[in-house]
């Protein structure tokens, strides 16, 4: 069952200028994205490639220039209001920085029971419900009296995912959820993570600019470029290929693979200056005449398995 | 040129002023001429400012409580900060992470480098251009005559860096304190300054003092690696040495906590680092150890060679 929907989805900004008027700056460009029940889809994707920004259509908290967006088979912005307002606590985010994302001058237990106290659930509910899901993230229940700056990054986190579960969403999205926090503490979160997608069975999209720690959550991984998602595949193909030579790109990259990086020329291009023909074909190794003239279609190549290039 | 390791440094403790705990420390190394040296830990244990020592520079709140930190022959601790100044840039200078925040925004990184020319080397004018010129294209920026009149706004953060990394070798240094240079970068740029850094070693015969919280970029570049915990090294050894046969417990935690490729299952390390002046008396690892016996609780693990080079701080090896 499709759980989230994006479908043909764009977004454009207006950059503000000191004269003149403001360039449109092209952020996302038609992207089909879909999400099903029980799934972990990861985005990963070099930095300003408009992740977060796809992170802020598909929690509905902008709303798309062109396509559409489906929260539970439904057209999230053609619904009235109401019906809008009853949806939202089915989307819930967890961000990178949370210490930025809670509330300092509230409590913990105020922080995690906010979603409920909206639903109009009693407090001494709201309460029980609380420490039961310190437990399932493994906070203890004594930081339920505590502020935020109180708690380390790791349990910050913890505190942010448990506020974001606790209303029973059908989807989370988590925008880098682990990218300010040791390694250590990354890895007790990752598993935290996948262990309450299994009891819960909720779907994922994890977003983040590290493609080995997406492959390891991962149910299916799309993998953006300046706003284009140029290859979307199950986990496995990403060990077996064929794969788009930006992917391909990526993979080499990873330090520490025991085999010497290649690096990829030139610096990812601005969207400002989006190439024609293939957003990738100035850094791509095996651009060819068609690449620099023609946008390749995100193409079926096997089962379930999308690229984007002339050349697959 | 005198014989040895090019930086030496000796049982270096720093501490807060005012406090009577330390923030770092004691910690030993030796980093040799061409060599790249990587320092690996998680956040907190004290990377950057063993790092910031190298250079005799320290944070206003931070002072060296004991230790020596040498120069060819040379306490840098025990000289003037007139003398220290003179061994900065010529002798050893730093690159950072975020290199927006090293360089002036209202000057065109041209004229910054020309201006680092002229302090080291007395160099002015032409020869100062053209010497930029030179380090621009050594470090592989694009097209080297356009980026002389660039403001640090107008590059891309991989260029910065480039631009960097150009300043800190116009004072021709045999020594870089490289501290997490890539880890604002994309990965397909970190790619690319990794490369470089290579390079300058094989061309320059340039060492580095790798700092980093990533075990994949210290695996990528090193060829010593330590790995620090709390403010100490608990495991010095040669890369393939360290990445063959990790001996500490916390460096096996970190590398089976590492999402590498392919991998299934990371083993998470519990609970998280004491922070200074909340160090265990023992081993300062214990409370996370899985391996821990009594005693460890107790003593304090002296560092123990394992073989010629490859040294742990474990009571239990
Ligand atoms: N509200 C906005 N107004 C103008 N530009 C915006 C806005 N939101 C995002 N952008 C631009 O869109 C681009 C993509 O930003 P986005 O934050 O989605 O990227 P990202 O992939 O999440 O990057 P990062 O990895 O750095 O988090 C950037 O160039 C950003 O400046
Ligand atoms: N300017 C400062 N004033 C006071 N304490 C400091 C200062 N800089 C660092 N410290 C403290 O000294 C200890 C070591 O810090 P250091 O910056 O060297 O760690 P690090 O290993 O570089 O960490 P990171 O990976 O976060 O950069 C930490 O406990 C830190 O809080
Ligand atoms: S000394 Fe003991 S506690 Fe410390 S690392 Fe070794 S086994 Fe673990
Ligand atoms: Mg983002
Ligand atoms: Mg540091």
């Amino acid at each position: 069952m499709k759980v989230l929907e994006l479908k043909g989805v764009s977004k454009s900004y207006r950059l503000r200028r000191f004269w003149g008027r403001g360039a449109e700056l092209t952020v996302l460009r038609e992207i089909d994205l879909t999400l099903h029940r029980n799934e972990v889809l990861g985005l990963v994707g070099e930095s300003g490639c408009g992740k977060s920004t796809l992170a802020r259509l598909a929690l509905a908290l902008e709303r798309p220039d062109r396509g559409e967006m489906r929260f539970l088979g439904e057209p999230f912005w053609e619904l009235p209001g109401r019906r809008r307002k009853s949806l939202r606590p089915g989307l819930q985010a967890v961000f990178q920085d949370p210490a930025a994302s809670l509330n300092p001058r509230h409590k913990i237990e105020a922080l995690i029971t906010e979603p409920l106290r909206l639903q109009g659930v009693p407090r001494t509910e709201a309460r029980e419900r609380a420490a039961e899901m310190c437990r399932l993230v493994g906070l203890p229940e004594e930081v339920l009296s505590c502020f935020p700056h109180q708690l380390s990054g790791g349990q910050r986190q913890r505190v942010a995912l448990a506020r974001a579960l606790i209303p029973e969403p059908a989807v989370v999205v988590l925008d880098e959820p682990t990218s300010a926090l040791d390694v250590s503490v990354q890895a007790q979160i990752l598993n935290l993570l996948v262990d309450l997608q299994k009891r819960f069975g909720m779907s994922y999209l994890f977003i983040s600019h590290d493609l080995p720690v997406v492959l390891y959550l991962s149910h299916r991984v799309a993998v953006m470029y300046l706003g284009e998602i140029v290859e979307l595949g199950p986990r496995e193909v990403f060990f077996s290929g064929p794969l788009h030579p930006y992917t391909e790109a990526l993979l080499a990259a990873i330090p520490g693979e025991g085999r010497s990086v290649k690096p990829l020329r030139g610096d990812p291009p601005s969207l400002l200056r989006r190439p024609p023909g293939c957003v990738f074909h100035p850094r791509c190794p095996e651009a060819g005449a068609l690449c620099h003239r023609e946008k390749p279609p995100l193409r079926e190549i096997s089962p379930g398995h999308l690229v984007a290039c002339h050349k697959r | 040129m005198e014989g040895g390791p090019l930086l030496r440094i000796e049982n270096l403790v720093l501490g807060l002023k005012g406090r009577s705990y330390p923030l770092v420390g004691p910690v030993s190394l030796a980093v040799d001429r061409g060599e790249i040296f990587g320092l690996v830990g998680e956040s907190g244990c004290g990377k950057s400012l063993t790092g910031l020592a190298c250079l005799g520079l320290f944070p206003p709140a931070v002072t060296p409580l004991s230790g020596r930190v040498l120069i060819g022959g040379d306490d840098l601790l025990a000289l003037s900060e007139n003398e220290r100044r003179f061994f900065r840039g010529r002798r050893v200078a730093l690159v950072f992470q975020e290199p927006l925040s090293a360089l002036n925004p209202v000057l065109t990184v041209g004229h910054q480098v020309e201006e680092v020319l002229r302090l080291h080397r007395g160099l002015s004018g032409t020869a100062a251009r053209e010497e930029t010129l030179r380090l621009f294209s050594e470090v592989g920026l694009p097209d080297p005559e356009t980026r002389l009149r660039n403001y640090p706004h107008e590059l891309s953060g991989g260029m910065r860096q480039r631009v960097m990394i150009a300043m800190a070798l116009a004072g021709n240094p045999d020594l870089l304190v490289a501290d997490e240079p890539t880890t604002a970068l994309d990965v397909t740029v970190q790619a690319q300054i990794l490369a470089l850094l290579l390079e300058l070693r094989k061309r320059r015969g340039l060492a580095v003092l790798f700092i980093s919280h990533d075990l994949t970029v210290i695996r990528e570049v090193a060829d010593r690696v330590a790995v620090m915990y709390a403010g100490e090294i608990v495991e010095l050894a040669p890369r393939e040495s360290l990445f063959a046969h990790p001996s500490h417990p916390y460096t096996r935690a970190l590398l089976e906590a590492f999402p590498r490729l392919g991998v299934r299952q990371l083993r998470a390390l519990p609970g998280q680092v004491p922070p200074p002046g909340h160090w265990p008396a023992g081993c300062r690892f214990a409370p996370r150890c899985p391996e821990k016996v009594p005693a460890c609780e107790k003593e304090h693990p002296a560092m123990k060679a394992l073989s010629a080079e490859h040294a742990v701080r474990c009571l239990r090896r």
